[in-house]
């Protein structure tokens, strides 16, 4: 008879990190066991007392042991041995790795710091490696941002002072009418899954918009299939709705936003569009009762309408233009139905639905505050409208301005920082006056002046060269994307292999699998990586990667560098970069190596402080070219970026002080106690209306995330955005292009407008193309994952039941689908509960064959397949023969889901297409069979 | 063949909620990590970077795709595991009496010293709710976490099974459906929780909440929707007015 012990031992030690299997940072406990070889991970469960995920974990987070213990782990550094792309390498040792490196980059920072292009991909240490960037001197640093959501994160920190996710979030236990974008099923995964777990049980709505019903969309109260790249037209036609019916709150318009101030209305001229201020620099109004013309912050009511004549200007408050803008017929339901899928009567009953909750069910809360004018209020009234996007709709090039108008739509509607509403997280809300403007300007030998990414007020502040040309490699903040905030990493490859601005000499990249997934026009991106001059030389003539697996990309580097796993590792998930706070408290965390690694590897930022000790960087080397710091570790505890401020926040000085104080030595070892995370609460009379919050701006200084108070109104009209407009039409010594003229004009608009998506032409290619993120991987890394893998081991391309029948499709058939890049040939699926013109897939499920350790013919190379083989990083030749990136005009963002195709059967076949020569793999082949666990049950 | 108890003192199950039920596999994924290093043998996975992976499994997630007579497609996301039945075939087809119900809480649990792999109770389960070891050749199901939910070195709250604990969603429910004021049974009594295939006669002692009505507006909101006197003009001048000191 089985014994069954009722209360086994479950472990020998219960060890407190931070999650990487995906973005979202969970804490998580990790259970150690001893074996005959140490100490073995037994178990990984979520952190009950973690802010991010309440103990909760996904199913990504649970398959963490299949990570640590992957087949597909580097083992050592690597030389290249075969040529690019063959996966053939020798082991060496990190002495020779590592002095292979600096015998490449010292050079070049001596003579021309730009031939270093720096890129890290899903990186959580960004303010750490865009440092060490910045101390090297070249100007091409940047991470994913640019391919990943910078339209959704620019567009909220310019109109409002953040945006979703890590910047602010639902107020899940208020909130009553909750509104998701483009949302698919990770970015951010647990929260969301745990505030809509909220919702329901208090009987709140939940409207998905999404072309495809799938992960939250599929549980939603109201699924809107909109079409692809219409999202904005959806949302100015909602708020024509509610402006015609009267349902905005006007008080918090005058209080909180441009709304009143007025703007200068003389076509032609070189201030047109630009905000009229006093002498003091204020925001002007007209005040309603006399019309003269005030402080906006004088407290008068202003006149919202009309029209003015100011120090000899022709002048129109904003509220007046907005209005006239959405009123227009073009916005009305009926004009925009058709385009997006979405029926008039719907778009007209979602926006009472809008308004009767935001207006007849809004929320007091008895708590005092005072705003920074020094205005007492009894009550916080809240609007209990909430919404959340995220890629679906920020990777369009309509996509800056698709986000600008959903936070038009939360702020018409006095939702955003009121209870109920949408809630910023610290240290946000941040406006964009206290970000910085972006360098550039490389000198030889020297750091960089600045940090690398900011936001250009204006063409003053682009990144060009005497003669126009782009400062970077990537044309961020060139015209081509003046606000490209979190640069663009998606043209690296492409312009490095052109020499377009200039070539470059070593491309270093971290955590991006380029060669592959992360890629647009993935055939293409390899041939570049492996392109040759006519002397046979690498048109990129040196590649160094580091990644902890044997990627796609790994096989096209010159020299790997092997990083650790998530649970052998030091990171800090720091306030001064992508932190983990809540809408009530401010929050940071690390990772510590909860266990040692077995392999010769090292975790990355560790490696870097080592090379730029070695390279005599200041900062990470002192006077005597000693390092500075013993690796990632000290660098957390003792990096200071202002006089007290450090990486992490919590337990500075003696381990008393919080946001400022000295470094403490025993930090890390604060944070292990702690639980790995660290959460400081804000005051109660500061968890709202944070931008004018009078004790959360004080509460913020004394944080350290700035140093005085920086209360401001919402950018209803966002007039850095007129600037560009006026050198369009000719305006100021910097020009754009002749050909950008047209798209800078209508892009640029001060308030936010709806323009179609860039595209094919829609006869020839009728459907669009769309990728969504499953729920249980996140992009490549779990492909090698062996749990995961038995769930997303293959992706079919969903097709609408219409189309099926149109092309006599059926399950199991094959169907080529053509751009007018390239063409793909992939497994068919029905499927009824989607958008009726969007094809749609699980994002890189497909792999190449001999990566990741996996078998050659592994079903991932198989029946597996990325759309992004029809996605072209650049537009058709422009009439000028000029091609543009295939990003939006104002931010750069990758604009994957532009994407227009057509389908045709495919003969029966055995395997997608396009379908690459293996690589070699640089690991040992993996196991045949896993029982783990086995060292402890019977 | 072997005999099931003829009642149980209670009736310890799960309520799976499809209605906040998001189809992210976390359940499935947490039970296969707790269970390959807990009871009985480890849920072993043949082939596990080859050409065809497979494993074994106490829990999967399935997701179909259903079309209302009105309104746009759905897709309902389907937990599927051992529903620890009354009347469960699986026990009662068992050769070695390995397969049984335990008395003191009706759990389902497989004795693996007498299983000898034979595969008859998972034919006889409608649902497909138990998978056989390729490895160790010995059959495996659910187990509600019998070594998790009386373990006294777990915290109190920790004990119940791993998929309730770790599902983000809140879609997992643990308790004792026989008494009929646990948070279980009034969940079921609240929200028409059901049984599964109930024509199958096994008596499930698991229940799912059926999804929530979807896709109708809220009730009739249409004067809000009506233009304002005036148009925007008009209603701004009297939202001034309202403003004035």
């Amino acid at each position: 008879m089985q014994r069954i012990d009722p209360s086994p031992r479950v472990s020998d030690e219960i060890r407190r990190t931070t999650c990487y299997m995906c973005a979202c940072r969970c804490g998580i406990n990790v259970h150690l066991r001893e074996t005959a070889h140490g100490p073995k991970v037994s178990y990984i469960e979520g952190n009950r007392d973690h802010p991010v995920n309440r103990g909760v974990l996904c199913a990504k987070g649970s398959a963490g042991i299949m990570q640590v213990n992957s087949p597909a782990r580097l083992r050592a550094p690597l030389r290249r041995t075969g040529p690019r792309g063959s996966g053939e390498f020798e082991e060496i040792s990190w002495e020779e790795a590592l002095e292979t490196a600096v015998s490449w980059l010292a050079p070049i920072r001596q003579t021309d710091p730009k031939k270093l292009a720096f890129f890290t991909g899903r990186d959580q240490s960004q303010s750490f490696t865009g440092w060490w960037a910045q101390q090297y001197g070249t100007p091409n640093f940047a991470a994913h941002g640019g391919f990943c959501s910078v339209n959704m994160a620019a567009a909220g920190i310019a109109t409002m002072g953040g945006a979703f996710w890590e910047f602010g979030a639902p107020d899940w236990d208020r909130t009553k009418y909750f509104m998701i974008f483009g949302v698919a099923e990770d970015h951010d995964s647990n929260p969301i899954k745990m505030g809509l777990a909220r919702l329901k049980a208090r009987g709140a709505r939940v409207v998905a918009v999404n072309p495809v019903r799938t992960g939250y969309n599929a549980i939603a109260d109201e699924w809107l299939g909109i079409t692809p790249g219409t999202d904005g037209l959806f949302v100015l036609a909602l708020i024509h709705e509610l402006l015609r019916a009267g349902q905005i709150d006007l008080r918090y318009l005058i209080d909180y936003t441009n709304a009143p101030a007025l703007v200068i209305d003389e076509p032609g001229a070189a201030d047109h569009g630009m905000l009229m201020r006093g002498g003091d620099g204020a925001l002007l109004m007209a005040e309603r009762s006399s019309g003269r013309i005030l402080g906006i912050d004088d407290g008068a009511i202003p006149a919202l309408d009309g029209e003015f004549e100011v120090e000899g200007r022709h002048c129109r408050p904003v509220f007046g233009l907005m209005a006239a803008r959405y009123l227009a017929d073009e916005y009305a339901p009926e004009a925009v139905a058709e385009r997006c899928g979405i029926p008039a009567g719907t778009i007209r009953r979602i926006a009472a639905e809008l308004a009767h909750v935001a207006f007849n069910e809004s929320i007091e809360i008895d708590r005092p505050w005072t705003d920074w004018r020094g205005r007492r209020h009894e009550k916080m009234i809240g609007r209990p409208v909430s919404l959340h996007a995220m890629r679906g709709i920020s990777a369009h090039s309509n996509g800056f301005q698709t986000c600008r108008a959903l936070h038009l739509l939360q702020i018409l509607l006095g939702s955003v920082e009121t209870p109920g509403g949408f809630r910023f997280k610290p240290p946000y809300p941040k406006p964009l006056s206290a970000h910085p403007k972006p360098h550039a300007h490389a000198v030889p030998g020297e750091p960089l002046a600045g940090p690398h990414l900011g936001f250009p007020r204006g063409p003053e502040d682009l990144l060009l060269d005497e003669d126009g040309a782009p400062l970077r490699i990537d044309k961020a903040f060139s015209w081509e994307a003046p606000l490209a905030a979190h640069g663009m990493m998606h043209m690296v490859i492409a312009n490095a292999a052109s020499g377009d601005p200039y070539p470059i000499d070593t491309l270093f990249l971290y955590m991006a699998n380029m060669a592959w997934n992360s890629s647009m026009n993935t055939a293409g991106t390899m041939e570049m990586l492996a392109a040759m001059d006519e002397d046979g030389n690498y048109r990129i003539p040196r590649i160094i990667y580091s990644d902890a697996y044997a990627s796609e990309m790994v096989a096209y580097a010159d020299l790997v560098l092997p990083d650790t796993t998530y649970l052998e590792r030091f990171d800090c998930i720091s306030l001064l970069d992508r932190p983990i706070s809540e809408a009530d408290a401010a929050a940071d965390a690390i990772r510590w190596p909860v266990i040692t690694p077995d392999r010769e590897v090292r975790g990355f930022q560790s490696v870097l402080l080592d090379l730029g000790a070695r390279l005599g960087l200041p900062g990470m080397a002192d006077a005597d070219g000693k390092p500075v710091y013993a690796g990632y570790a000290d660098y957390i505890q003792r990096h200071e970026r202002r006089p007290g401020i450090g990486p992490l926040a919590g337990f500075r000085g003696n381990g008393d002080r919080t946001g400022r104080g000295a470094p403490n030595p025993d930090q890390i070892a604060r944070y292990i106690e702690n639980g790995g995370f660290f959460v400081a609460h804000i005051p109660e009379e500061a968890q709202f209306f944070k931008p004018w919050n009078a004790a959360y701006q004080d509460w913020a200084v004394e944080m350290g995330f700035y140093d005085t108070p920086q209360p401001y109104r919402f950018d209803l009209w966002l007039e850095s955005m007129a600037a560009f407009q006026r050198a369009a039409e000719g305006h100021g010594e910097r020009q754009p292009p002749e050909a950008l003229r047209p798209r800078i004009l209508q892009a640029f608009d001060p308030l936010p407008v709806w323009y179609p998506p860039t595209s094919s032409d829609p006869q020839e290619f009728p459907l669009h193309a769309i990728t969504q993120r499953p729920a249980a991987m996140y992009h490549s890394w779990g492909t090698q994952n062996a749990w995961l893998r038995q769930i997303h081991g293959e992706n079919p391309l969903y097709v609408p039941g219409e189309i099926c029948d149109r092309h006599g499709l059926e399950d199991g058939d094959w169907a080529w689908v053509i751009s007018e890049h390239a063409r793909i040939r992939v497994p068919v699926r029905r499927m009824e509960a989607v958008n009726a013109a969007t094809l749609w897939t699980w994002n890189a499920i497909g792999k190449r064959a001999g990566a990741w350790a996996l078998d050659a013919d592994a079903p991932e190379a198989r029946r597996g397949f990325l759309l992004n083989h029809l996605i072209p990083e650049l537009l058709p030749e422009q009439p000028d023969g000029q091609r543009w990136s295939n990003s939006d005009p104002v931010t750069g963002q990758a604009a994957w889901y532009d994407l227009r195709v057509r389908i045709e059967k495919a003969q029966p076949a055995s395997r997608t297409e396009p379908a690459f020569a293996p690589q070699k793999s640089p690991v040992p082949p993996a196991p045949h069979e896993l029982a783990f666990g086995k060292e402890w049950t019977e | 063949m072997t005999t099931l108890p003829a009642a149980t003192e209670r009736k310890l199950g799960l309520v799976i909620d499809l209605d906040t039920c998001v189809g992210c596999h976390a359940c499935a994924v947490a039970c296969k990590e707790w269970n390959t290093q807990g009871y009985g043998v480890p849920l072993s996975d043949q082939d596990p970077y080859g050409a065809e992976p497979s494993g074994t499994w106490l829990n999967r997630v399935h997701s179909y795709e259903v079309r209302p007579q009105s309104g746009p497609a759905q897709i309902v996301h389907f937990p599927r595991s051992c529903l620890h039945c009354e009347d469960a075939p699986c026990v009662t087809v068992c050769p070695t009496g390995a397969s049984y119900k335990r008395v003191e809480d009706g759990i389902v649990l497989v004795d693996e010293t007498r299983c000898m792999g034979c595969g008859i109770c998972a034919w006889a389960c409608p649902y497909g709710a138990r998978e056989l070891d390729e490895a160790a050749g010995v059959m495996k199901k659910c187990t509600l976490c019998v070594d998790r939910i009386y373990n006294e070195n777990l915290p109190e709250e920790d004990r119940v099974p791993a998929c309730v604990r770790t599902c983000p969603a809140g879609a997992r429910h643990f308790g004792d459906l026989s008494d009929p004021d646990s948070d279980v049974s009034r969940l079921v009594a609240e929200r028409g929780g059901f049984d599964l295939m109930p024509e199958m006669e096994t008596r499930p002692v698991n229940k799912y909440l059926p999804p929530r009505p979807k896709d109708r507006p809220m009730p009739e909101l249409a004067e809000l929707a009506e233009p304002a006197p005036g148009g925007l003009l008009g209603w701004l001048d009297r939202a001034l007015e309202r403003l004035a000191p």
